[in-house]
């Protein structure tokens, strides 16, 4: 089996490096930014999360009684901007990617350390704007910002909220540079490109992304803002503009930012499945070019979320061939996920049972994804539940299942402590449970036509509404149970030791918590990453 | 649409509804399928594989020519199941994109937050639609502030409604009863309030229920009243176009392409006769001058479906003759508030066109 291959001889690590507050808000160390990133994405992860409890509260009846309708109205669109531009897009990449991508290539940092911790401050700021329109009356737009609506009719806080979204994309475009250069520059002595951990390729693609979409959606909110404040005609018939050119733009970006929230994920649930069966990823090479397969083509999609907006029906057409080409890659990975079980050495840790949850949560989300593409299908089904239900799925069930297994995977290493073997496997399940329970009825209620965005509905509607209100309180209650016990074990945890998963991958080839310049010599790389056998495989010079 | 407890699937009230139910039922097969497929392997896997001791089994060797066959397997099936979805996706798309060309026409304008829809013969009514089962119906829609969108889940249809244009949707009734309407593009605060109903009605209930509507006459009338008061029959009609040729002779235009002073052509349709009427500048005919002035804010989203409405009347390329005399009397131009529709009781009289007694056609 693998060893630490160096004495422990010094307690000192990164988290102790340096004392002192100023010393983390100055820190340039990726992996204390990865933290600083953790504390607030968690913050914006339990605040969106109160506002999903405020929705389904309020749909637990039919009725629209629990609040007004345009303070409904700002609960989903709070819900859905801090969920996707302050939790989702920043998550897996910004704690997990800026933590591990430099260990996992076998680099000290990332390749600009202080542009890094410049992202961060960025995301702040972004946040900050967000919090502002939350405390001063909040905005009623929708996450989508539909124009004319959101640029001459929403009485909300729109140019704020808009504001507060393009400063946040510096901070996606900054850290998605940083780990390109970081790949291409600072991979240890005989990290080939087809020895990088599939974690790495899976950011590697993202952040291609990053860099090439977020520019588009700056652009298309700052337009949203010129036609909002000084009406200048891009969007609103009003003033000469048209409202589909906006829905165009705003969705050049934010499909293509889907896959920025899923593919990291499938980067992590690829190194755990790997870990947990001993066994190296089935179709490495289908894995990592599946990746760059979902990143291009998803430039190309766009067009599936208008197909009846007024587009083109031979618009209509290319865009939903296309739609269902993208989905192949994704198919792809999760028949190499299973494969790679095939004749492993299976263990049901912790990381795993979420590794296993997000593979039967993905395919849900893939496949009712087909349906969407499909034309004829997406008239009757876009805009109701089915999508709500369908992109949860893939963000809840898929992104969010990822990160769970990415933290309870990496923590030891992260804070060098082990958290509890039983009640985390007790809070996995509750987390299966409960979201199957809440999005799993808005299938149906889609299909029967309960278009989303409603602050009431019809009667006889209310039991399915009612099990996902249920269903989302057990989910709550799952993550809050998670929350617990990983803090408790920062401080009462059993001490982990350097590799407790017996993992191949560099970062568990030192200190757990790792030393602030990551190794203590530069790793050099002599055989190919997953290799599982009982010899010592990593020469660490 | 009928008070039920508890409800699991829509109901089909249209001629689509069946093919899209069918693709679903496909769509769900082969969901169900592979989610299961995959669910039993990853069990089954997790199962016999545990491990039980600290022995690590030798990995598989994947390099082999099986790995590559698989991944060739695994890609190609999903791909054919897929492409069979977007075909039969893509066909019913284009039965519900293209409406029948005898459909009966009714005519729709969203606002924050009602429908208002006028039949073409003259009756209307808010958040309610009366039609005749069996017959094809098409609308065209149009929005006076933001988007919006006209879905009746029984039906399986939804379009957008957009503001600054036209956009259609067509289907067949086929269940007498009761369905709903939503606004299905999130438009502002009461959207979940912009909702309604469809009556599908057996035509002589549906005949009776026309009979007790409107006495305004038909939209094309009223077109045509509106016409006039407007002053648009000054230059466009054609007893006088022949001796002045200010403007073009809108007998027999609509449905024909048009060529354009800046070379191009264009359809004369809905959507231009809208542009034209609101903003003449943007599209002038060719051999005419930009002499005409706008009529943007003295006529209404009604009122413009109405003139619609009357130059279709007038007759298209291979049509018939105009059905009404170009230069009618001025006495039916104001708008009666009177008789909306029996069965459309809470429905309120909508705006009256808006009827500018200046006459902004004659400088």
């Amino acid at each position: 089996m693998i060893t630490a291959t160096h004495p422990v001889e010094t307690k000192k690590n990164y988290l102790n490096a340096e004392e002192g507050l100023k010393s983390w808000l100055l820190t340039s160390d990726h992996k204390r930014i990865a933290i600083l990133y953790l504390i607030s994405v968690t913050f914006f992860f339990a605040l969106g999360g109160m506002y999903a409890a405020l929705i389904r509260l309020e749909l637990a009846t039919p009725a629209g009684d629990l609040v007004e309708s345009n303070v409904y109205n700002k609960f989903f669109t709070m819900h859905g901007v801090i969920m996707v531009f302050f939790f989702l897009i920043p998550s897996i990449p910004a704690v997990l990617g800026n933590f591990f991508l430099p260990m996992m290539i076998g680099a000290k940092d990332l390749a600009f350390p202080k542009i890094n911790l410049l992202s961060w401050y960025i995301y702040m700021v972004g946040g900050v704007f967000t919090l502002y329109v939350l405390l001063s009356g909040g905005v009623d737009t929708g996450w989508t910002f539909y124009t004319p609506f959101s640029t001459s009719y929403s009485n909300g806080y729109v140019i704020a909220a808009g504001l507060g979204i393009f400063i946040n994309g510096f901070s996606a475009i900054l850290t998605g540079l940083n780990f390109i250069v970081t790949v291409h520059r600072m991979r240890a002595p005989g990290m080939t490109w087809f020895r990088m951990p599939l974690f790495v390729w899976a950011h590697y693609a993202t952040s291609m992304i990053q860099i090439l979409g977020t520019p588009v959606i700056a652009v298309t909110l700052f337009l949203l803002v010129l036609e909002r404040g000084l009406h200048i005609g891009f969007f609103d018939p009003a003033y000469g503009g048209d409202p589909v050119l906006y829905q165009h733009l705003f969705w050049f970006y934010s499909h293509p930012a889907v896959y920025i929230m899923i593919l990291p994920s499938m980067g992590v649930v690829t190194e755990i499945i790997t870990t947990f069966c001993s066994k190296k990823p089935f179709g490495y090479t289908f894995i990592a070019f599946s990746s760059v397969a979902i990143a291009v083509f998803g430039f190309l999609v766009w067009g599936h979320h208008l197909f009846v907006s007024s587009q083109s029906i031979y618009a209509g057409l290319v865009f939903s061939v296309l739609s269902y080409i993208v989905a192949i890659p994704s198919a792809i990975k999760v028949f190499n996920w299973t494969a790679t079980m095939y004749k492993g050495s299976v263990r049901l840790e912790t990381p795993m049972l979420y590794a296993i949850g997000f593979i039967g949560l993905f395919t849900v989300g893939g496949l009712t994804g087909l349906f969407l593409a499909s034309l004829g299908m997406n008239v009757h089904l876009t805009d109701t539940y089915f999508v709500i239900a369908h992109f949860h799925y893939v963000m809840v069930g898929g992104a969010i299942m990822g990160f769970m297994g990415g933290i309870h995977y990496w923590w030891p290493k992260m804070f060098g402590r082990m958290y509890s073997q039983v009640w985390s496997k007790v809070a996995a399940i509750i987390i299966f449970t409960g979201f199957n329970l809440t999005f799993f009825p808005q299938f149906i209620l889609g299909y029967m036509g309960m278009p989303r965005r409603y602050h009431a509905y019809p009667a006889e509607w209310q039991v399915l509404n009612v099990l996902s209100s249920a269903g989302a309180s057990i989910l709550g209650l799952g993550y809050l149970i998670a929350i617990i016990y990983l803090l408790y074990s920062l401080k009462f945890g059993a001490i982990a030791p350097p590799n407790p998963w017996g993992a191949t991958t560099l970062e568990w080839m030192t200190d757990s918590p790792p030393i602030a310049e990551n190794f203590e010599v530069t790793p050099v790389i002599t055989q190919e990453v997953y290799t599982y056998s009982a010899e010592e495989v990593l020469h660490v010079v | 649409m009928q008070a039920k407890p508890f409800e699991l699937f829509p109901d089909a009230a249209s001629s689509i509804a069946g093919s899209v139910d069918g693709l679903y039922a496909y769509m769900v097969l082969v969901s169900a399928f592979f989610s299961l497929l995959i669910a039993v392997l990853i069990i089954y896997f997790a199962v016999k594989y545990r491990r039980k001791d600290d022995h690590v089994p030798l990995p598989v060797d994947e390099h082999s020519i099986g790995g590559m066959i698989l991944e060739i397997v695994w890609s190609v099936i999903p791909l054919g199941l897929s492409l069979v979805m977007f075909a039969w996706g893509a066909s019913i798309f284009f039965t519900e994109s293209k409406p029948p060309a005898d459909a009966m026409e009714v005519f729709v304008t969203g606002k924050q937050w009602m429908w208002k829809i006028q039949h073409n013969e003259g009756a209307r009514e808010i958040n309610e639609l009366h039609i005749p089962i069996n017959r094809d119906i098409k609308l065209t829609m149009t929005s006076e502030d933001v988007i919006h969108d006209f879905y009746v889940p029984a039906f399986r249809t939804k379009a957008d409604v957009l503001p600054g244009k036209y956009t259609t949707e067509w289907f067949r009734p086929t269940k007498v009863g009761e369905y709903h309407i939503f606004c299905a593009e999130y438009c502002g605060t009461k959207h979940s309030g912009m909702i309604g109903t469809v009556y599908v009605m057996t035509e002589p209930d549906y005949n009776k229920w026309l009979a007790a509507g409107s006495g305004e006459g038909s939209m094309a009338e009223q077109g045509q009243a509106l016409f006039n008061q407007l002053g648009c029959g000054n230059c466009h009609a054609s007893a006088f176009n022949k001796n002045l040729g200010r403007c073009p002779n809108l007998n027999g235009l609509f449905g024909t392409t048009v060529d354009l002073k800046d070379g191009t052509k264009t359809r004369m349709d809905e959507t231009y006769i809208r542009e034209s009427v609101l903003y003449p500048q943007s599209k002038i005919v060719a051999g005419y001058d930009d002499i005409m002035p706008t009529f943007k804010g003295l006529v209404t989203e009604d009122g413009l479906l109405k003139l619609v409405e009357y130059v279709k009347s007038m007759g298209t390329k291979n049509g018939a003759q105009m059905s009404a005399p170009p230069l009618a009397t001025e006495t039916s131009a104001t708008d009666a508030k009177t008789g909306t529709p029996a069965k459309a009781g809470a429905a309120k009289t909508s705006a009256a066109p808006a009827v500018n007694v200046n006459r902004p056609g004659n400088q």
